[in-house]
């Protein structure tokens, strides 16, 4: 493929990182294009949350390097995978419950006034226009986020990566709290989110929803990656054997 | 201009009764007023209870609630440090032992030290002395907010340590003896009658106070205006003027009617060679010092809170302190700084406490850590974190103020005192249970 010949957007190379011992993640590479969706797949444990903490700053790895644009980049903090316009949605979402959307979605980066105060009605206003964009059919903007439903919070964590225009952006497991029509937002909105040109890492579990979302799929096992696959040129039994067995399957991509 | 209020969305709806329409558009938080029902509930009932039992009511007396407003600016003001660290999911019940700590050496500072240095009775001792004991307070609650934030040792243990450690602490620094009295300048802002500003002092400050509520409400409504966000009915908005004015100015009438009694009239009748009749020289107490003190704070408090970044963080912390850290927060640093704020506000509240009793003693602030905390409960901090207000933990203070004060008023006896409190203070908490089960 053409595109995979350009400088990847991300590059991570020969990740490594150990808890106590234990190899979350161990030697492994994967790579993300412009405009592309590259799925990461692996049972409970794999070690998947922990390779992207690594890229969000949540985690530093042991060992390996990052490369974004093909440059070498040093994340050690949520704050810096910002400044490399990396955005991340959590598993367990990221909100604070007793805070109300526009809080939660300027969270660190709270707009203030000229002397120096949260500016909380143009933070609203900014929130409502993005929802507006997003889920029009939100309308809590002026209660704590513990009264949504998981697909409207969902939404609220979606809108702050967009909103800050990700370039790169992280879902893991986005879908996983939520119900079917909801779950169906998130993927209309992954697919316009990769038109308008963002690299996405998507966690997921539905090998289905991966197959229909994404261009390319990595698989992980214990740790270890087991092998990268175009998601075109493979079926699901393909990806099913890869993540269960964790053996590549017979045409590598 | 025309006035945009809220859609009517809930035309299908019931009407909603005139009450709650009435809550909806002032915007009125309906646990501050439970809260303000309840004070009143208590006041009337010991004023009540006192007039048919005792045969006079003394609660509801100018006397009373000024010396009641003074009472709270202790607790009041450690109060609202406490909401900081109950909303970010720790405890400190270290703060009485920090003021009796801080308060010795305050007296030690202006009683031993400092007069020797630059001579008794200069007027710049109260000052060194009250920093010393704001940065003495503010460094000790620091170093226990590192021991929390870095060392990851619980707040619980390292602030019961401290309760023990600091109580000792002011114990051995003056061998347990009581200093007193204190540097003339530094009583004043414990309040008595030359710790209090007058009448007319107290009509500047209840009219920039008018004029600060007004300014509020015409600036927000400005704001709502600008992002056409959804406006209070004008009649609302009266009524939030009306309201909170009439409250400034009754409490500034208040004031003014508590007036100096004989014996203090003659003696400053004297002092300024005075030749009227001292019986015939009203003087007016009006507003204590501890008690504007506790207003600044106060207010400073409640913008800290609301309107700056700190104070987002410390409701996100409360909220989510995994994704407060990923957000970028830097949680523990966040930490130290919040017990560094609480030492210091604790510290300012030693200043209070120790120049109204005119003596620092190492007894100072005995059993305050638990008055604090129940103010700051009562007051609707929520103690799962991520909840709680600066007004809520003052109008708690003054719940749990005037229950003492009006239990000794009646001639309630110290031990039965303990119980009722202790019982309030779970009964309150369960009420709040409810409440907020209710308004999920
Ligand atoms: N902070 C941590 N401390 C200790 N072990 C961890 C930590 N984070 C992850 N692990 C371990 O790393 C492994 C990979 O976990 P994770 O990345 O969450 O898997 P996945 O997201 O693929 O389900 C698991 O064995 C998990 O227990
Ligand atoms: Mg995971």
């Amino acid at each position: 493929m053409a595109q995979n010949t350009a400088t990847p957007l991300v590059e991570m190379r020969n990740i490594s990182i150990s808890f106590g011992g234990i190899k979350a993640v161990d030697h492994v590479s994967v790579d993300l294009h412009p405009g592309e969706v590259v799925g990461l797949l692996g049972h409970n444990g794999a070690g998947k949350s922990t390779l992207i903490k690594c890229l969000s700053g949540a985690y530093h790895a042991d060992q390996g390097e990052i490369f974004i644009n093909g440059e070498k980049v040093d994340i050690r903090s949520p704050i810096d995978a910002r400044s490399h316009n990396i955005e991340t949605i959590y598993q367990t979402l990221a909100l604070a419950d007793n805070l109300d959307a526009a809080s939660n979605l300027f969270l660190g980066r709270e707009l203030v006034t000229r002397s120096g105060f949260v500016d909380d009605a143009r933070m609203e206003a900014e929130t409502r226009k993005i929802m507006h964009r997003l889920n029009p059919n939100f309308q809590k903007f002026n209660v704590p986020v513990s009264a949504l439903s998981g697909g409207q919070r969902q939404s609220v964590a979606i809108a702050r990566a967009v909103y800050f225009n990700a370039k790169i952006l992280i879902m893991d497991e986005p879908t996983a709290a939520l119900g079917p029509q909801e779950t169906e937002m998130v993927a209309e909105l992954i697919q316009e989110l990769k038109k308008e040109g963002l690299g996405i890492f998507l966690i997921d579990h539905d090998i289905h929803s991966v197959m229909k979302l994404c261009d390319r799929a990595s698989v992980m096992k214990n740790g270890q990656l087991i092998g990268t696959v175009d998601v075109k040129k493979v079926t699901d039994e393909d990806i099913l054997g890869m993540i269960i067995l964790g053996k590549p399957p017979a045409q590598a991509a | 201009m025309t006035d945009t209020t809220r859609p009517t969305a809930d035309a299908t709806e019931a009407q909603p009764s005139l009450l709650s329409r009435f809550l909806r558009d002032t915007e009125i938080d309906t646990r501050l007023l439970g809260m303000a029902g309840a004070l009143v509930l208590i006041w009337v009932g010991f004023h009540f209870y006192g007039a048919i039992f005792k045969g006079f009511g003394a609660f509801l007396t100018p006397r009373n609630l000024w010396n009641l407003s003074v009472q709270t600016s202790s607790i009041g003001i450690m109060a609202t440090g406490m909401v900081l660290v109950i909303i970010s999911r720790n405890i400190d019940l270290s703060v009485g032992s920090l003021l009796g700590v801080c308060a010795v050496m305050m007296g030690m500072v202006q009683v031993y030290w400092l007069p020797q240095l630059v001579g008794l009775g200069n007027p710049m001792i109260w000052v060194i002395t009250g920093i010393i004991g704001m940065v003495m307070g503010a460094f000790i609650g620091a170093f226990q907010g590192w021991l929390i934030a870095y060392r990851e040792i619980p707040s619980f243990i390292v602030t019961l340590g401290g309760l023990l450690v600091w109580r000792g602490c002011a114990f051995l620094m003056n061998r347990g003896e009581t200093i007193s009295p204190l540097d003339e300048n530094f009583t004043l802002i414990g309040g008595g009658p030359y710790g209090a500003i007058g009448a007319t002092g107290s009509w500047i400050v209840g009219l920039l106070g008018c004029a600060f509520i007004l300014w509020g409400l015409w600036n927000g409504r400005k704001q709502r205006i600008a992002f056409h966000f959804p406006l209070r009915p004008v009649w609302a908005e009266m009524f939030l003027a009306v309201l909170g004015c009439g409250l400034v100015i009754g409490a500034v009438l208040l004031v003014n009617s508590y007036e100096w009694p004989i014996g203090i009239v003659r003696q400053y009748a004297a002092a300024k060679g005075l030749t009227t009749d001292p019986a015939n020289l009203h003087i007016s107490y009006g507003f204590a010092i501890p008690v504007l003190i506790l207003v600044v704070v106060a207010i400073l408090m409640n913008i800290l809170m609301t309107r700056t970044r700190f104070g987002r963080y410390v409701f996100a912390i409360g909220g989510n302190p995994e994704a407060a850290a990923l957000s970028g927060i830097k949680t523990k640093w966040m930490t130290v700084k919040i017990f560094a704020l609480m030492g210091f506000l604790t510290g300012l509240s030693a200043i209070v406490a120790s120049a109204r009793l005119n003596s620092a003693t190492n007894a100072l602030g005995e059993l305050d850590e638990l008055f604090v905390i129940a103010a700051a409960v009562i007051g609707g901090t929520s103690l799962a974190g991520g909840i709680g207000t600066i007004f809520g933990a003052i109008l708690g203070a003054l719940v749990m103020q005037s229950l003492q004060t009006g239990m000794v008023l009646i001639g309630v006896d110290a031990a039965m005192q303990k119980v009722v409190v202790g019982a309030v203070l779970v009964l309150a908490v369960w009420l709040d249970i409810l409440y907020r089960r209710k308004t999920k």
